[in-house]
């Protein structure tokens, strides 16, 4: 069986700021991370893979500039068997639908029986890439994947919503949204990171996957969603604080919340 | 670009409903659709989609809507991607939408990006704000942004009609405008608790068209082999609008008892510190921080939690800050929009007590 598991690269939000003055992302020196989502469902790959211990196989994709195959290189390091780097200067710019795009095109290709992507990516927060990617393959998806067994052809898997679970069965090819909550990532282990930097990542640009790809579907021309602006939340004047007797204080927070609309 | 610019009309919402009971981020979708139409000059329009839904067609009308489509098939009773997609798909083919929402709920955003990806268009994820009419626009970002004006306006023109999709980005820590300007329907998923409601009108008439979907057996291509409702929640406390957080400072792990009373009663969860889950007092799932979850709710309750750099990391972007902390240099207050100086176990059974008085003098259940 062969699984593939699309893996983004992203900035550490926590360290991410806004520069006052141009409005830019400041993201020198803001360290780049294995979206925490997609880490898991490279943890669940790999779990897999071990489990079955049937010559099951565990590729990893990345879309992302030449940087993010320091991601990829994570990804071996942890266990997987091969790498994919999609990079191109057609690709930037895109949005998740164009995006989608590219990545089921370039999936096509290294084919899959299952696909695992992690529910959202904490820069974009958007949880569209994996639907989207689906979609384009027109494959089964079942996404906020909380727990995954397989048998056979078949997945069971526990999703979440905000009020249930739904365990669903599904047929392969089928693709999975994973939750942070998935599967814990293991850490990097010596030999593994010696042998991830003697394994290859085959990077593939626009003429790899011209032959799937309309270059009107791609890019920031391709998108159909556009950024108008990007801008910072004017700072919160400082905080008030009171040192005054409980009823009092009780009143001062119900005042709040009222004049907050949170009550 | 799209051929149906010109003829595309209309704000679609697409309802959601559970076990026959409608989401309350329909009605919030509702009541903020409305005042985009009046922008617009053009109609609201509710889809119900489902099992036996039609009853709640009178609802949609009360809260907002001019019509309703009912999407009706006796397969639809739980939420599965593919038939609700095709469904929808069918609704968008037929109608030709200028708009259609959704809420940005594990349903919606499940479903809404397979809708795009098929119908292909774009989709703008868990916006916080939306705006047709420029004037109204600039307003919104004048009180709430850095952003530049003059900027915008030599790109859009004070005439633009497209919908502005608003929405935070990277963890909170940036906000950002989006359009879709060369496809139709605009299509946006909708963060629960952030729109208002309008006034239900009870009675209010309008026109309810039923529409049967083309579905087959081959569309329901996933088994729902079992449904296990939470007893208590599920929750993923990154999605809450409120999270009253305990800490060490609370005592004990009854006392999250009291905060859940108070997180009921303001619609949240409770969250936690690291130091009660390592504790065992409360689950893991529960944890704000470094190695926890990063929350942005509308208000952030911190309740006996000394504010660790590391639990900063996860709540500081919250749009609300609340601290009650007995030790007046606790690092907490820093980030605090309101300081409580005070002890937890004294404040929060009288804030629920008074959260109650409250609720019944203004009559909200
Ligand atoms: C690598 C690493 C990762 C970490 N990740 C996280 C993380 O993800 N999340 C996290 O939360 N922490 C994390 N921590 C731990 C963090 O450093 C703190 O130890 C922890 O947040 C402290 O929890 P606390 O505020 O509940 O407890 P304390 O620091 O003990 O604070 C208790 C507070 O309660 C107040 N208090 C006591 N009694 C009362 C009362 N009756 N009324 C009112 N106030 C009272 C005290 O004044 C004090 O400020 C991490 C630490 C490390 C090293």
């Amino acid at each position: 069986m062969k699984i593939v598991v699309c893996i983004k690269q992203v900035p550490d939000t926590n360290e991410v700021k806004l520069d006052p003055v141009t409005n830019r992302l400041i993201r020198d020196g803001v360290p780049s991370i294995i979206n925490h989502d997609d880490k898991s469902a490279i943890e669940q790959a790999l779990r897999i893979k071990e489990e079955l211990n049937d010559g099951t196989t565990v590729t990893i994709v990345c879309m992302g500039p030449p940087q993010a195959d320091v991601a990829l290189r994570e990804a071996l390091a942890m266990g997987a068997d091969e790498a994919y780097l999609l990079s191109a200067r057609e690709f930037g710019g895109s949005d998740t639908c164009a995006t989608a795009i590219i990545i089921s095109t370039a999936l096509k290709r290294i084919g899959f029986d299952l696909v695992l992507t992690g529910r959202q990516a904490i820069d974009g927060d958007t949880a569209q890439v994996g639907p989207q990617i689906a979609e384009n393959l027109g494959v089964p998806q079942v996404s906020y994947a909380e727990e995954v067994t397989v048998n056979g052809k078949e997945v069971l898997v526990k999703r979440q919503y905000e009020d249930r679970y739904h365990m669903i069965k599904v047929q392969m090819p089928c693709l999975l949204t994973a939750l942070q909550e998935l599967a814990e990532p293991r850490y990097m282990h010596a030999g593994g990171i010696i042998d991830a930097y003697n394994k290859d990542i085959t990077v593939w640009g626009f003429d790899d996957l011209k032959d799937g790809l309309n270059p009107d579907d791609i890019g920031l021309m391709g998108s159909p969603t556009r950024v108008v602006t990007s801008f910072g939340k004017m700072q919160k004047g400082a905080g008030v604080k009171y040192d005054v007797p409980a009823e009092e204080a009780v009143q001062i927070i119900i005042d709040k919340l009222e004049e907050r609309h949170l009550i | 670009m799209s051929k149906n610019i010109e003829s595309a009309k209309d704000i679609y919402v697409v309802a959601e409903q559970r076990d026959g009971k409608v989401a309350k981020v329909t009605h919030e979708l509702l009541g903020e659709a409305n005042i985009l139409a009046k922008d617009l000059g053009e109609k609201v329009i509710a889809v119900v989609i489902g099992a036996n839904v039609a009853d709640q067609a009178q609802e949609m009308l009360e809260y907002g809507a001019d019509e309703v489509i009912v999407v009706e098939d006796d397969r639809l009773g739980e939420y599965i991607t593919e038939p609700y997609t095709k469904a929808l798909v069918q609704m968008i083919e037929e109608y030709d939408p200028n708009i259609v929402l959704f809420g940005a709920t594990s349903i919606g955003r499940d479903l809404a990006p397979r809708i795009a990806a098929r119908v292909h268009t774009g989709l703008t994820a868990d916006c916080t704000h939306l705006d047709i009419d420029m004037q109204k626009y600039f307003d919104f970002l004048k009180a709430t942004s850095t952003a530049d004006r003059d900027a915008i306006e030599r790109k859009l023109g004070m005439d633009d009609k497209t919908l502005k999709m608003t929405r935070p980005a990277f963890g909170g820590n940036v906000m950002a405008t989006i359009r879709c300007a060369e496809y139709r329907p605009q299509m946006a998923t909708v963060r629960p608790g952030v729109m208002k409601l309008v006034e239900k009108q009870v009675g209010k008439q309008g026109k309810v068209t039923i529409m049967k979907p083309d579905l087959t057996d081959e569309d329901f291509n996933v088994e729902i082999v079992d449904i296990a409702k939470s007893e208590g929640k599920i929750v993923d406390i990154t999605e809450a609008k409120v999270l009253v957080s305990g800490g060490r400072g609370i005592g004990s792990a009854a006392f999250y008892g009291e905060l859940q009373k108070v997180a009921d009663r303001l619609g949240g969860e409770i969250s936690s510190s690291r130091a009660n889950v390592d504790a065992g007092w409360i689950e893991k799932a529960r944890q704000v921080g470094q190695t926890g979850k990063t929350v942005r709710p509308d208000l952030y309750m911190a309740c006996g939690i000394s504010g660790a750099i590391q639990h900063l990391a996860g709540m500081e972007n919250s749009e609300y800050i609340i601290a009650i902390n007995k030790n007046e240099d606790a690092p907490i207050f820093e980030v605090a929009d309101l300081g409580i100086v005070g002890d937890v176990k004294v404040i929060i059974p009288k804030l629920y007590e008074a959260l109650d008085k409250y609720f019944e003098e203004h009559q909200i259940n």
